[in-house]
């Protein structure tokens, strides 16, 4: 092989304070290559992928690209030298269509006719299903990724950079990514992938470089290195297996939902078709489904941000509330965990003190509408201590922290308020392994406690871990809730399609 | 040259802009005073000096800088919810009509609760002009921006349509005024001699208030958190609603307050121009305090200095006022324009970067 190869790192430094974020990193990523960047939250990947994207400048070493030596001032560059990334929060107007977005990324003056028939070609090559003329705020997580990669696609990298793709994804839509990729590695585009989904690295990658604490602990093939090998790489410690506590037998309702429709609150929305499920106390119900069927809404639905037709539609402890808010829904005992996690379960601007208020506002915190801000810094620091958040302090930004250690406030947070049903969507999005664990651990010690969970994810790996029960949603329309023994991942899977197997 | 998103806001330069803007709009109003003809120098004395050189100076500065601050604080605090009330203007005038009404409605009646009737109409008068918006936001879906500055327009007709119809001083001489205040309805002077009253207490007191109110209380929590981010503020179960209904009816008040002091001290009668545009002077002042309650303290006092030094090039220069308007109209632009480097910063050589980056590759 004479080719040289696609991109070379050599001994990358980077310092933000007192923290090496990166230190003496060596990469290298041949033509044609699928890579794996694996590492635990705080490792060092998202530096060292931002440096070879021109966001941020290394302090130390050098980049070498197809054989010549080559500095990367701004993501400009990048994109000009042929590096494509998907970022794990993606960058799109909510307000512009699919074309005009794109038009946007590439800053063309192609007409939007034109670029539109691109994108739809483009689009079929890849099997990436896209419509350019839907506006962007009506796609789910799954839609949107599928967005910027084709916006990626359209200046034809020779380098892409995945970061965590497959959380939003279903199997089926994962095994479709990964098809896309092959062929894109087929045609001798590399891909620099981060993931910390061990089984699908080993599915898809041709070579694996493991960081932990800002350096690279190993290299190695994951094709033939067991995956439980790399988690320890990745940790630096054997992996614990699972917690999952004895629990008592499952309890009274705690949450009951009857005959719950609703109409779309836009037109692509999903409208909820008399959806029913009892959630028992002590037990995790998990909804699966492809996304845009329905989660949004159903959330919204449980938590109050948006009222049922019925007063009867939801019940929490027995208390119907299906047209209370949202704070009398928490006061009946409700937490929620919600998708999005800036702008929705945190303010990026506020910090995690002043977030630790935003559901919970007690007679301890907030007497006569006066803040107390001792009890509250202190409840901030219990959750950030017994979550292990890495944040600097009570007082960081929740815009500073990283999605990982965000998630796990918000769901401390959560847990904190000692919740009588915990509803949880996409617990473990974007979360590191160790994280992940230690969310479901706590999932689990909640149910174990008595409190009904119910999640809603995307993830049939997870569901399938953690719940004792699943059920799906497809096109507003919720499945029977089956035992996770009873069922299958095909059968899921067939139902997430649309199909009843029964 | 190009400009780079800083990755975040820049403190220095939050505090530097309002400054910056300052010395470019002396610097703008400089150019336009030699355009005119003008010696710019004693021009710019007039402007910025000359109102501080006695004490009567300091006095009437403390009486403009009073009702700018009031209409100010209310304003930042509207802005936190993302409530843009630019019509604090016309509440300004509502407080004034309503709280007139009353004083002359009592008449010459005697007793210590004559005139704190007369603020809490004004109180009123300007809350239930923002109500208006409010509820035109809340039920219609109409922006207050618009709804706040055509009902100040309204109101200023109605202040017109009144002192000469229905409370027009019948021994007045057909002047559009109505009768003088009786004394019980007038506010206390604070310094024997000049015309400030105990409206600037008022104002100083609001500024630890709103402080408070934002930084310390939940009502100002659920404020910022519905301007920061609607959808926390939703999954909050924080009313979006009801932060417009306080902001609009908090700062509606305020105006108003600012309103009745002015026609209860200093005028002491309802004539048909009662403000030189404090309510909309009151923008650049929250926004030139950096929406910060000290900040706008700070603000307010300068731009009653600018008020002051215009009144003043009218007279030793023969400028028109509106050149008053121009300059603070040039302060708010630059501060505009200042405010960019806070956000992002000027990076040189930029394209030569690029060209570096693209030979390689």
């Amino acid at each position: 092989m004479a080719l040289p190869p696609r991109l070379v790192l050599r001994g990358i430094g980077k310092s933000y304070g007192g923290t090496r974020a990166n230190d003496g990193i060596d990469l290298t990523v041949m033509q044609g290559e699928i890579h794996a960047l694996l590492g635990e939250n705080g490792a060092g990947k998202s530096t060292l992928v931002k440096i070879i994207y021109g966001v941020v400048q290394p302090d130390a070493g050098s980049l070498e690209w197809e054989g010549k030596a080559v500095t990367i001032p701004d993501p400009n560059a990048a994109r000009r030298l042929g590096i494509g990334m998907v970022f794990q929060h993606f960058s799109l107007f909510e307000t512009l269509t699919v074309a005009e977005n794109i038009a946007l990324g590439l800053g063309t003056d192609e007409p939007l006719a034109a670029l539109s028939a691109r994108i739809s070609a483009t689009a079929a090559r890849y099997g990436l299903a896209v419509d350019p003329r839907v506006h962007v705020h009506h796609l789910s997580v799954g839609e949107r990724q599928r967005v910027e990669i084709l916006r990626c696609l359209l200046q034809e990298p020779r380098l892409l950079i995945m970061d965590e793709p497959t959380s939003v994804l279903t199997p089926q839509e994962a095994e479709g990514l990964f098809a896309m990729l092959r062929r894109l590695a087929a045609e001798g585009c590399s891909v620099l992938y981060i993931s910390h989904k061990l089984a699908e690295i080993r599915a898809l990658c041709d070579q694996a470089t493991v960081l932990r604490a800002g350096r690279v602990v190993a290299a190695c093939d994951p094709r033939v290195t067991p995956a439980a090998a790399m988690a320890e790489l990745m940790i630096g410690q054997a992996m614990a297996a699972p917690v999952r506590p004895a629990r008592p037998a499952a309890g009274d309702a705690v949450l009951a939902v009857m005959g719950l429709s609703l109409a779309a609150d836009s037109p692509f929305g999903t409208a909820l078709r008399a959806i029913g499920f009892t959630l028992r106390a002590g037990e995790i119900l998990g909804i699966g489904g492809v996304a845009g069927n329905g989660q949004k809404e159903l959330l919204a639905a449980i938590s109050g941000e948006r009222r049922a037709g019925e007063n009867g539609a939801v019940a929490i402890a027995g208390v119907a509330c299906g047209q209370a808010g949202a704070s009398a829904r928490r006061r009946l005992g409700l937490a929620v965990v919600p998708e999005e996690r800036l702008g929705r379960g945190a303010v990026a601007e506020l910090s995690l003190t002043e977030n630790a208020l935003l559901t919970g506002a007690t007679r301890e915190v907030a007497r006569h509408g006066v803040i107390r801000f001792a009890p509250l810094r202190r409840f901030a620091r219990g959750v950030i201590e017994s979550f292990r958040v890495v944040a600097a302090g009570s007082e960081a930004l929740a815009g500073s922290l990283s999605g990982g250690n965000m998630q796990k406030f918000i769901i401390g947070r959560e847990m904190g308020h000692a919740p009588l049903v915990l509803v949880a969507a996409h617990p473990t999005w974007g979360v590191d392994v160790g994280a992940a664990q230690a969310i479901h651990d706590a999932l689990h010690a909640l149910a174990a406690d008595g409190v009904g969970v119910l999640i809603i994810s995307e993830d049939l790996d997870e569901i399938f871990s953690v719940c004792d029960r699943i059920a799906v949603l497809h096109g507003g329309h919720l499945s029977a809730p089956v035992a996770v023994g009873e069922t299958s991942v095909e059968a899921v899977g067939l139902l997430m399609g649309g199909l009843d197997a029964a | 040259m190009r400009l780079e998103r800083r990755a975040s806001a820049s403190r220095v330069m939050a505090v530097l802009a309002p400054v910056l803007a300052l010395v470019c709009a002396a610097a703008g109003a400089a150019v336009l005073f030699a355009l005119l003809g003008r010696d710019p120098v004693s021009c710019l004395h007039t402007l910025f000096v000359a109102p501080l050189e006695d004490a009567n100076g300091w006095s009437e500065l403390a009486l403009k800088a009073t009702p700018l601050l009031l209409c100010a604080l209310g304003i930042a605090v509207g802005v936190q919810a993302n409530v843009w009330n630019i019509g604090a203007e016309g509440q300004f005038t509502m407080g004034a009509i309503a709280g007139g009404a009353v004083a002359l409605w009592l008449g010459p009646t005697e007793g210590w609760f004559v005139l704190p009737l007369v603020l809490m109409a004004g109180v009123l008068g300007g809350a239930a002009w923002g109500g208006v918006a409010a509820f035109l936001r809340t039920r219609f879906n109409a922006h207050e921006i618009l709804v706040t500055l055509m009902l100040s327009y309204i109101a200023v007709q109605v202040l017109g349509w009144l002192v000469r119809g229905p409370m027009q001083d019948p021994e007045g001489f057909n002047f559009p005024q109505t009768r003088q205040f009786e004394a019980a309805a007038m506010l206390p002077v604070l310094l024997e001699g000049s015309r400030v009253t105990v409206a600037a207490v008022f104002a100083l007191v609001a500024v630890p208030l709103a402080a408070l109110l934002l930084g310390r209380t939940m009502a100002g929590y659920r404020i910022r958190v519905v301007g920061l981010a609607p959808g926390a503020a939703r999954y909050a179960g924080f009313s979006e609603n009801g932060a417009v209904w306080v902001c609009l009816l908090l700062s509606g008040g305020l105006a108003g307050l600012a309103g009745v002091c002015e026609v209860a001290g200093p005028i002491g009668q309802l004539t048909p121009s009662i403000s030189p545009g404090y309510g909309f002077a009151a923008i650049i002042v929250a926004f030139l305090g950096r929406l910060s309650p000290v900040g706008m303290l700070f603000a307010a006092v300068l731009m009653a200095l600018l008020y002051l030094g215009a009144e003043g090039l009218q007279i030793t220069q023969q400028l028109p006022l509106a050149a008053a308007g121009v300059i603070q109209g040039m302060l708010l632009l630059f501060l505009l324009g200042a405010d960019v480097l806070t956000l992002y910063r000027v990076r040189f050589g930029g394209v030569r970067a690029h060209a570096k980056a693209s030979s390689h590759g």
